[in-house]
């Protein structure tokens, strides 16, 4: 059985389509991206995953779970966390809070135990912040992780977001353009570190990305969107040979 | 039949006075997208100005009016570039705060000055005229009428005047505007001067239908109105003036069907009820989330 | 010059040793009940001087309160008040018509809990709406249910409609008051730093993002009112008792933009804000009391200079180290990693 089976997934704003008949199922442990040119409906397909937005039509299923109709922390303790293109971390807290924030549904405590500090509070929290810390120093965040969020340097915020992510314990990451203002020689650095977060947190990835070459060097598969329809799927070799896609890349003429 | 016709005159009479205070919040909202806290009592100050300038200066009511909305839209010029333009780029929250104080300010200023009740004396020679049952007001008709082309000339200088197009484009893009050349600063005293002019505008002719005034007539006629540009969708200069006369006609309606003490109960329910069902206002427009 | 500079440093090191201290706490609490039950029994210290000290603690169990929906949350209530007057009004009529004369000394703590659940149900369902709006609109929302409040009161007869309410014996002591703080101030600091203050400060950052990070906004917000309008209403429950005598008007917009007042001056998300705010706040207007009305035009222009030369307020966004609990867990935690790091470095 797929991990995820997005099938006939069509979404409307406004009259708008942002995304129609959008098919997709992941196995296990792949690595597949989404292209497309800007506005091609890639965000929205996340947004639809996470319940950000309610699907008009289709279904998404998690390990033969229903998705739609789910809300966001519904569908993220199911199994599912993101990164976002423009890094939406908790500015004004620690960094290490930023991490905690993302264990709020593995905590056992109940409110009543919260306000009085009693029962299990001590020794939740002393777990949850213990994981949070281990996580941070595999990300070697662990040195900051009294500072607040916004006082880290970028890189270091794209990494604390993809942490965050993980510390809601995930079967299925998506990352939103994680190579976002990036150098060619941070970008090589990046595909090793994506495919080591594959590896080592034993995650199924899907990504949204622009550059090129990133998604042709470590993505398994490929979906091409544009305005909202899905005008290829196939190998990342495959693609480049595609017609269709030098198209909605290049324009029509180029094309002709 | 004249009963009905009756009350919906006197709606219309607090609407407007409604819509035109409210005016003020929306054209600021629509702005700054900052809550003039003080706006309610700016519309006092307007009353006491009418006053001042009736009692003192013994003036007739066109000059009256017109020199106590030239007085408050310069109060609320200055207070916009004393107190709210140092905070332009601080956390929202501290102008609203700031605001409240603005306005605390203001009625106690005013209190302490002058701790009675003042009464506004007769500007106009009120003539009431009597058809059937109904009874009409010269002064009713003055103040609606007054209104209505006070909101059409704001209404014309909104959508087809160089200004207006330089407000409208400051609410959609406060970053881009400078570059084309025009200055936000005085584009947004402007919006001060005509929002906070035409609360003063409603204060002088708050004072005409209801002559005694004190300093804190502006606390809820000034929540009223800030709730009137909510429903109409805040921000959008129609919307207030449609908030407004339907907020004049909730209130007489329930007073005239009710003990009226029930009034700002009915009211301000029904901005609840309002809320839950259109959460953006009448006009107003949901602001898609961006992910 | 740098020698003052190292007392300070010196002195605020040891201030930090003595409030790290695990019986810090207990003991200033146990000095503090005993003082207060001292000042109440032998009334060594004036009975108007007593009475601003019932008002400060009143004020800071509002500002805490409020400062978890408006500081913490991110939110922006201005219907504070009405919780208040719920709280009141319950308190008020179990202590005149429920509870039988004699014993109700001894049912006080009952009837102050009464107000603070009765003021936590209707917290529950301010909270509703605020699943849905945000921000100005949740704001409108707050304003409404303060005015409805108040409007309500004014229109049943039994509880003596504009008049109000009379009869209520003197039960707010300094004791009480001093108990029902300390609460306030314990819990909500026990929130602010458990799973689900984060999660309330979480939705003040970015709620969207916090949704997708698991945190269940709903149940966080729900948490958030009905904590902050109970202890609204306890402060209510004491506020009549103080006075002996109550009326809807006390509890209008005027009231609730008081609290917010104390709230932003004292500092958004803090708890030693809050506490510095209305202790500033309620004795200002106390010590300027000879001025008359004109104290009433300095306050408000006091805060525009404060918000305008210090826009986050005294303490804003920042919190005294007495108040944050666990601060061993991470230094601990972090401690141990440094020197596992340096064991294996040098292996």
């Amino acid at each position: 059985m797929p991990l995820i089976e997005i099938s006939k997934v069509t979404h409307r704003f406004e009259g708008l389509c942002a995304v129609s008949d959008f098919n997709l199922a992941i196995e296990q442990h792949e690595l597949i991206g989404i292209i497309g040119p800007n506005g091609a409906g890639k965000t929205t397909v996340f947004n639809l995953i996470t319940g950000v937005y309610r699907a008009t039509e289709g279904s998404i299923k998690l390990q033969g779970k229903e998705l739609v109709g789910l809300t966001p922390h519904q569908i993220t303790r199911l199994g599912i966390a993101r990164t976002f293109q423009n890094i939406r971390l908790f500015k004004e807290l620690s960094v290490l809070d930023n991490v905690r924030i993302a264990h709020y549904g593995q905590i056992a405590y109940t409110p009543a135990e919260a306000l009085l500090h009693i029962g299990r509070f001590r020794s939740e929290e002393k777990r949850i912040t213990n994981q949070a810390l281990d996580l941070l120093a595999i990300f070697k965040l662990d040195e900051s992780a009294n500072e607040k969020a916004k006082n880290l340097p970028y890189g270091l915020q794209r990494r604390l977001e993809i942490a965050r992510a993980l510390a809601t314990e995930p079967a299925l990451l998506l990352l939103d353009e994680p190579a976002a203002g990036m150098n060619p020689n941070e970008i090589m650095q990046l595909m090793d570190f994506i495919r080591w977060i594959r590896k080592t947190f034993s995650v199924t990835i899907i990504l949204i990305e622009h550059q090129m070459r990133l998604v042709m060097g470590i993505c398994e598969r490929l979906v091409v969107l544009d305005f909202g329809a899905t005008i290829a799927q196939g190998l990342p070799a495959e693609i480049q040979a595609n017609p269709r896609v030098m198209e909605a890349y290049l324009g029509v003429e180029v094309a002709s | 039949m004249a009963y009905i016709f009756q009350q919906a005159l006197n709606a219309l009479q607090l609407g407007s006075i409604y819509a035109l205070i409210a005016l003020g919040y929306t054209m600021v909202y629509g702005i700054l997208t900052m809550i003039n806290f003080a706006h309610g009592d700016l519309f006092m100050v307007g009353a006491f100005f009418c006053f001042l300038i009736a009692v003192y200066l013994k003036l007739s009511f066109v000059p009256t009016l017109l020199l106590s909305m030239l007085a408050v839209a310069f109060l609320g010029v200055v207070i916009e570039r004393l107190a709210y333009k140092p905070l332009r780029n601080a956390p929202r929250v501290s102008a609203i705060i700031t605001a409240l104080g603005v306005g605390l300010f203001l009625e106690n200023f005013t209190l302490a000055l002058s701790p009675y009740p003042k009464h506004i004396p007769p500007l106009l020679e009120n003539i009431t005229w009597t058809i059937g049952s109904l009874s009409i007001s010269s002064l009713q008709i003055i103040v609606i009428v007054l209104s209505l082309v006070l909101m059409l000339i704001l209404d014309f200088i909104v959508q087809h005047t160089k200004a207006g197009m330089a407000m409208r484009a400051i609410s959609w893009d406060k970053t881009i505007v400078p570059l084309m050349g025009v200055s936000v600063n005085k584009i947004i005293s402007l919006t001060f001067a005509i929002g906070t002019g035409l609360g003063g505008a409603a204060g002088v002719m708050y004072g005409l239908a209801y002559p005694v005034i004190d300093p804190y007539m502006g606390i809820m006629v000034g929540w009223k109105a800030f709730i009137c540009a909510v429903v109409g969708g805040i921000g959008n200069v129609r919307g207030a003036m449609i908030g407004g006369f339907i907020l004049g006609a909730v209130e007489i309606m329930v007073a005239a069907f009710f003990p009226s003490t029930y009034r700002d109960f009915v009211a301000f329910t029904l901005l609840l009820i309002l809320l839950i069902v259109r959460p953006y206002g009448i006009l107003g427009k949901p602001q898609p989330q961006k992910v | 010059m740098s020698s003052i500079k190292i007392t300070y440093h010196n002195l605020l090191a040891k201030w930090h040793i003595l409030t790290g201290h695990k019986l810090f706490w207990p003991v200033f609490m146990a000095a503090g009940l005993v003082f207060c039950i001292a000042v109440d029994t032998f009334d060594f210290v004036d009975l108007y001087l007593q009475l601003i000290l019932i008002y400060v603690g009143i004020n800071i169990i509002l500002t805490v309160s409020l400062n978890l929906i408006n500081g913490y949350m991110g939110e922006f209530s201005v219907g504070h008040a009405g919780f208040m007057a719920v709280g009141a009004y319950v308190a008020s009529l179990l202590t005149v018509h429920a509870f039988p004369a004699g014993v109700q000394s001894l049912l006080f703590p009952l009837a102050i809990l009464a107000g603070g659940i009765g003021a936590a149900l209707v917290g529950f369902l301010v909270a509703i709406p605020s699943f849905k709006t945000r921000g100005d609109y949740l704001a409108i929302v707050t304003l409404a249910f303060g005015m409805i409040v108040k409007s309500v009161l004014e229109n049943i007869d039994a509880v003596g409609g504009p008049r109000g309410l009379l009869g209520m014996e003197k039960l707010t002591t300094l004791p009480w008051v001093f108990f029902w703080t300390a609460l306030s101030i314990w819990v909500i600091r026990n929130l602010v730093y458990s799973n689900f203050g984060r999660g309330v400060l979480s939705i003040r950052e970015d709620e969207i993002a916090s949704d997708l990070m698991s945190v269940n906004t709903r149940q966080v917000k729900i948490i958030a009112f009905v904590v902050s309008s109970f202890f609204a209403g306890i402060a209510g429950g004491l506020f009549a008792h103080a006075l002996q005598f109550i009326n809807p008007r006390m509890f209008d917009i005027l009231k609730s933009t008081d609290i917010l007042i104390m709230v932003y001056l004292g500092g958004i998300g803090s708890i030693s804000g809050s506490i510095i705010g209305a202790v500033i706040y309620t004795i200002l207007l106390e010590v300027l009391r000879p001025m008359g009305i004109w104290r009433m035009v300095l306050m408000p222009l006091m805060l525009v200079l404060l918000m305008i030369y210090r826009p986050r307020g005294i303490m804003g966004m920042k919190e005294a180290l007495m108040f944050t609990p666990l601060r061993d867990l991470v230094t601990e935690k972090l401690w141990r990693q440094k020197k596992k790091e340096a064991a294996d470095a040098t292996d």
